[in-house]
């Protein structure tokens, strides 16, 4: 334990100090895998805590990113206002999809081709939608990117930075919270036998909807920060299904259900990702589609031999599981 | 008193008549063994008192309140606790926090939860095991950790399928001492299914003993084993006990 809080903060003081000695493109990065930490931590709560397959959470971040995105682009309204706004909706369409699956017995794959069925209509939907531009896409002013305009959540690289810090320190702290607590045994009881669980007195389907929607709240999140950050907008893009599996790779990769996992699952591949480009590039391997073959091969090799994600084995080698 | 009462309990599946016409009561604070050979619907009952399913006609009165058609989770808030004759551990989850997960269901807090649950894992010797996970359980200590977790949602009456199952004589007569200890300190009302009629014998004050889904004989124990419908449908074949 008193390791685990050690490692914890060595590291929380890592992630603070490192825009001091990272340049702008490795701040980029570091961003880029704080954002995929964040929103893998999101869709865990769902799958590796309850047990419900999500894979169309590309959904949640699009209508996040959309909802905050139109408002401050019509109305000049903020992101502090819009945000409450996307994680309505978000929760709204989570427990629209929760209720439709869970009021008919529809689970495992048949929940997942669900969630895809409805980040996919939504994205045809989307590029049929004028008003926020349709397949031409929506496009956010940048009035200045020198100061921080905290209200606008316009400002330098460094401020997204630590905004994206602080989001995956909250969500950690958050996961945290909840698997000590009723929550996170019941949705783990759930997820390893509901029967049971429902035997012990759990309203299953009650739960499932409370993950559901934590999860679409958190991942709503996500969308705004994308909308703010990157200032462009597709359909195509961000419902996009690669979007929703590129979200669960980092905590299948680190760890289903475990709270580092996706924290280092997202660091793993994001490195990895940025490795490969470099290496082939440097290698003057110009083939195409030569980076999704290496990246594929990485996977496939994860999945093989360490089935339960890289984190739970690497915890025990370093002395920081439970114990 | 009866805490729990069956009246006319009814059940088909697809045409087939699992159940006809049960009606059986379980004193309050009482033991009583449900027998009969394979197939003559005891887990049906079972799983009807649990909400598992509804029976097709009939009562089932627990508590003076009618329960069937309630859901799983609702029985149980309601005080009565299960286990399952097919063992379903949370096989992810350590010992300890499977049955943390029963003491929930009346526990306010997981510290509260986690104090009864390691009170119960003691008095099912299952207290050295307690942080090892569910899934290295030998089957016999499956069937202990479904016991504890269903003692954990502190029940009225507890349900007990074929817990006996698999255990050496000396461990089943371990386990039925914490059952009667139980039921004697704190009036906890038993309705079981056994096979092992060692186990039955030594527990139950009343039998009733199922026979093509249908009642053929009830009573106390002595009684119910001398019975001529029941030696030859059931016990006749056998002649353990």
């Amino acid at each position: 334990m008193k390791r685990r809080v050690a490692a914890l903060a060595v590291l929380a003081v890592l992630l603070l100090l490192l825009p001091g000695f990272a340049g702008p493109y490795a701040l980029s990065v570091a961003t880029l895998i704080l954002y995929f930490a964040y929103t893998g931590q999101a869709w865990n709560v769902m799958m590796g805590f309850a047990g419900q397959l999500s894979l169309g959470h590309s959904l949640y971040v699009g209508v996040g990113a959309y909802a905050a995105g139109a408002l401050f682009f019509h109305y000049g309204i903020g992101p502090w206002a819009g945000l409450w706004v996307a994680i309505l909706l978000c929760v709204l369409l989570g427990v629209a999809i929760g209720f439709l699956a869970f009021r008919f017995g529809i689970s495992g794959v048949y929940f997942a081709l669900l969630t895809i069925a409805f980040a996919e209509f939504t994205r045809i939907g989307f590029d049929h939608f004028n008003w926020i531009g349709g397949p031409g896409g929506m496009f956010l002013r940048v009035a200045q990117r020198d100061a921080w305009d905290l209200a606008n959540f316009r400002g330098p690289p460094l401020m997204y930075y630590y905004a994206m810090l602080a989001l995956t320190a909250g969500a950690f702290a958050l996961c945290f919270f909840l698997l000590k607590s009723r929550p996170g045994y019941y949705w783990q009881a759930i997820r390893e036998n509901e029967e049971a669980a429902q035997a012990l007195g759990i309203n299953t389907f009650r739960w499932k909807m409370l993950a559901v929607a934590i999860s679409a709240a958190l991942t709503a999140v996500s969308g705004v920060f994308f909308a703010f950050y990157y200032n462009n907008l597709f359909p195509e893009q961000i419902f996009h299904i690669s979007r929703s599996i590129e979200i669960i790779l980092g905590p299948v990769i680190g760890g289903v259900g475990t709270l580092f996992g996706p924290i280092l699952g997202a660091a793993l591949l994001t490195l990895l990702s940025d490795g490969i480009t470099e290496a082939v590039a440097a290698l003057g391997w110009e083939i195409p589609g030569i980076k999704q073959v290496f990246y594929g091969l990485v996977l496939l090799l994860v999945i093989m031999f360490l089935p339960h994600g890289i984190w739970p084995p690497l915890a025990r080698r370093l002395g920081l599981h439970k114990r | 008193m009866n805490l729990l009462s069956m009246h006319g309990i009814s059940k088909s599946f697809r045409g087939l008549k699992a159940v006809s016409e049960i009606s059986f009561d379980v004193p309050e604070s009482g033991i009583v063994g449900l027998i009969g050979p394979n197939g003559a619907g005891k887990t049906t009952i079972f799983n009807m008192i649990a909400g598992v399913y509804a029976p097709d006609s009939g009562e089932i009165i627990f508590n003076q309140n009618r329960i069937q058609g309630l859901r799983p989770d609702q029985v149980c808030a309601a005080g009565i606790g299960r286990t399952f004759q097919i063992v379903k551990p949370f096989a992810g989850l350590s010992v300890l926090d499977n049955v943390i997960v029963g003491g929930l269901q009346r526990e306010r807090s997981v510290a509260a939860a986690r104090r009864l649950s390691l009170a119960i894992l003691r008095n099912l010797n299952l207290e050295a095991k307690a942080l090892h996970p569910a899934s290295s359980l030998t089957l016999p200590d499956r069937k202990r950790l479904e016991v504890a977790r269903a003692l954990a949602t502190r029940p009225r009456l507890l349900l007990l399928d074929e817990v006996m199952a698999g255990l050496r004589p000396t461990e089943c007569d371990l386990l039925v001492e914490v059952f009667r200890d139980i039921n004697r300190r704190e009036g906890l009302t038993i309705l079981l299914i056994e096979h092992v009629m060692r186990a039955v014998m030594a527990l139950a004050r009343q039998i009733v003993v199922l026979h093509h889904g249908e009642v053929i004989a009830r009573g106390a124990p002595g009684q119910v084993v001398r019975d001529p419908a029941v030696l030859e449908c059931y016990l006749g074949e056998e002649t353990e006990v």
